[in-house]
């Protein structure tokens, strides 16, 4: 009897499968996530698809972000465009403008009638892809900010208190020299030092990084980042680079695995590097909050997020959007938000994701993972620090780069270093404000 | 006396060279034509809209000074390139032209590094270099040296130089080793009854014998220092520190497919064009008159 009901289920199971795939409209989305967070992310695709039989979502891995962002733009010259591209944030201002190329969320959302609400969603988070009218461009997915952490073990080796208060520049700075005479040959190390220690520096201090509202106002902005604090900020970093207790190692994240290896004592670094420091340090850590210098701008602001957001193109069918529109609904979701955040240490993109998180007792069970989510949503953002939204920003970024390398290595001083990145910026911006 | 043959009629003769410049057609002249083309305008990367700006791409970039600095940095690198890859490929052929044991392992030893990837090669001179946990840099550290190639311009030069070159060698090494087989045994014997010592036979024949090989191997190799080191300069420097690496062709793309500035990336490959063909017009003029076929 039992072999009987499972023949017929098969047999009913192939007769209508054809008809299934037929009527299911289909929704492209290309991503930029491997391994575990591409683990992740088809689970949740497959989740989505198993839980509806009207659309199916194909999600596709075409790189690394730049590659995927350049997947997208090549596809949509070709006609060939996928509903859903992931896009970091930094080309934020490049789909923005790419006006007929893509269509807002809020558009999407709510002509296809899917649940939508968008005060449900983190401002802080959201800010970065909402225009200052409010509408919703793109969908935060995996969104980050820069934290503090600190090796506890390496803080005790070298005869300094753990528990020290670290959450202003003034007090790292006593440390960094304690610990260096201590015997720590990597007292403090960085990644992404242009979103950390200027971008992330601005708005946390409330003080601009470029002008019109960081570049929400339009596109006629200036970079603002070569003020006062920022580079009184930059000149301490380069006076402790120069005296070996900041210890550059990279652009990116390099200087990860000499943190992980339990060398360096402290590290700047995205929340999202809990994933890989929690599963590889044999030490005790902390998260603590980004540091910032008392009594500069009205520190302590809020910090910006970085990663990525889901941008929908346009050109599609009807249908189309309203299976994107769907998925994205079935992302935002409270459960999917909540598992998501604590899987990967992104941070959550809506209230209801964070609340569910912490009432399961998660923040209780791993101390420091709600640091990211208090020092996002403190204080409400300020036209400083809502993000930014400024033309070609990975070239920005890389100028950005090579100006500060210039300052670890002592050939510039902060202020000289700074006023050439803005020049070089602007010149970059004026490009893109011509180009759109 | 140049030898020529000449054809009856025009079929043949055209139908030889179709293919020839079909290809050259479709690969080159094609994507070249809309290289320039595209270099007078500031598009936007969607391809929405275009905007004319006639010779403005070529302005900006040529009061970059960044820009300007990048082809002294692209000279030098070519010619630290062309330079560490074919001076060793050329001593270790001529070591092996002498082996009489061995020699096909040898052989097939030194031409293996040439299977590596460009990547892969940049990757693995990375972790050998890398400034806190690399072994050569372990090592620099012990005697004293800190090596700091994220930092230090001239470093990371060196690396970039080293990493670039050494799968180079091989593919040199297997000219110059087919070149000297080639030369025949009589004339340096010859030589050698004559009293000639080894390095003087050297300089005095077999150089010169190997004159057509050195001369195809340094416009190859400039190619490759211009067009190929491409993926070691990605992995290891991405044009850092303070664009110490950024050469020309890295710039290309870094402002072409980071930075989503097309109008500037296509000034450039034209400039490029016009630099590699100038440069090649200038070998074949000048150099290849002092080789001797």
């Amino acid at each position: 009897m039992k072999n009987l009901t499972t023949g017929a289920l098969i047999a009913g199971s192939t007769m209508l499968s054809p008809f299934a795939a037929y009527a299911e409209t289909e929704v492209h989305f290309w991503h930029a996530f491997t391994g575990r967070l591409g683990e992740l992310v088809a689970a949740q695709v497959e989740d989505f698809n198993a839980s509806q039989d009207e659309y199916t979502v194909i999600a596709s891995h075409k790189g690394n972000y730049s590659e995927t962002l350049n997947a997208g733009i090549a596809a949509f010259r070709a006609g060939e465009q996928p509903q859903i591209l992931m896009v970091f944030e930094v080309g934020t201002a490049t789909m923005m403008s790419a006006e007929g190329a893509v269509r807002s969320v809020t558009e999407v959302m709510q002509e296809s009638g899917a649940e939508f609400d968008p005060d449900a969603y983190i401002g802080a988070v959201n800010g970065y892809y909402t225009t200052t009218e409010g509408e919703m461009l793109s969908l935060p997915f995996n969104a980050s900010t820069p934290v503090l952490w600190v090796n506890r073990d390496a803080f005790e080796a070298a005869g300094v208190d753990p528990d020290t208060d670290l959450s202003t520049w003034q007090n790292v700075g006593e440390v960094l020299t304690a610990l260096q005479d201590g015997g720590s040959t990597c007292p403090l190390t960085t990644a992404w030092q242009s979103w950390i220690h200027l971008e992330n520096f601005s708005a946390y201090h409330d003080v601009p990084f470029a002008t019109q509202e960081n570049g929400f106002a339009g596109t006629d902005t200036e970079l603002a980042f070569n003020s006062a604090a920022q580079v009184a900020h930059i000149s301490a970093m380069g006076e402790w680079a120069a005296d070996n207790k900041f210890i550059y190692l990279g652009r990116r994240n390099e200087g990860g695995a000499n943190f992980r290896s339990g060398e360096c004592a402290l590290f700047t670094e995205s929340s999202a590097g809990y994933a890989g420091i929690s599963s590889e340090a044999e030490f005790a850590f902390d998260v603590r909050p980004l540091p910032y210098w008392e009594g500069v701008g009205n520190a302590p602001q809020n910090t910006i997020i970085g990663g990525a957001s889901l941008w929908v193109m346009e050109g599609h069918e009807d249908a189309e959007y309203e299976g994107a529109a769907q998925f994205l609904a079935y992302l935002s979701s409270t459960d999917v938000q909540a598992q998501w955040h604590q899987d990967t240490g992104y941070l959550p993109i809506t209230n209801a994701a964070s609340d569910a998180t912490r009432a399961a007792g998660f923040y209780d069970e791993n101390p420091g993972t709600d640091v990211s989510v208090i020092q996002m949503t403190a204080n409400d953002p300020t036209a400083n620090s809502k993000g930014l939204r400024l033309g070609s920003f990975d070239q920005i970024r890389a100028i950005i780069d090579e100006e500060l390398e210039a300052v670890w290595a002592g050939d510039k001083d902060a202020q000289t270093a700074l006023d050439s990145a803005v020049m070089r910026g602007n010149a970059l911006l004026r490009r893109f404000e011509a180009a759109n | 006396m140049e030898k020529r043959v000449t054809f009856k009629g025009w079929i043949l003769p055209l139908c030889l060279i179709a293919p020839q410049v079909l290809v050259s057609a479709i690969f080159f002249f094609y994507p070249a034509g809309q290289a320039i083309w595209q270099s007078l305008f500031i598009p936007d990367p969607f391809g929405l809209s275009m905007q004319y700006v006639g010779t403005g791409n070529f302005e900006y970039l040529l009061s970059d000074p960044y820009y300007r600095t990048s082809f002294l940095t692209t000279a030098i690198f070519s010619t630290l390139v062309t330079l560490c890859s074919m001076i060793p490929a050329l001593f270790l052929a001529v070591v092996a032209d002498r082996l009489i044991k061995g020699a096909g392992v040898y052989r097939t030893m030194l031409i293996w590094p040439y299977a590596v990837a460009p990547a892969i090669a940049g990757v693995l001179w990375l972790f050998m270099f890398n400034t806190r946990v690399g072994v050569v840099s372990w090592y620099l550290g012990q005697l004293g040296y800190d090596w700091n190639h994220v930092l230090n311009g001239g470093e990371a030069m060196g690396l970039v130089v080293v990493a670039s070159a050494w799968g180079r060698i091989s593919y040199n090494f297997l000219f110059f080793f087919a070149a000297l087989q080639a030369i025949p045994q009589s004339v340096i014997e010859a030589a050698a009854i004559d009293g000639a010592r080894f390095w003087k036979r050297f300089w005095t024949i077999v150089l010169p014998l190997l004159s057509p090989t050195t001369f195809f191997l340094l416009v190859v190799n400039i190619v490759y220092a211009f067009f190929e080191t491409f993926g070691v300069i990605h992995t290891i420097t991405s044009g850092g520190p303070q664009q110490s690496t950024t050469i020309l062709v890295y710039k290309v793309f870094s402002d072409g497919f980071v930075g989503q500035d097309l109008g500037s990336s296509a000034a450039q490959s034209v400039i490029l064009l016009v630099v590699v063909g100038a440069l090649t017009i200038f070998q074949f003029k000048f150099i290849e008159r002092r080789v001797h076929y």
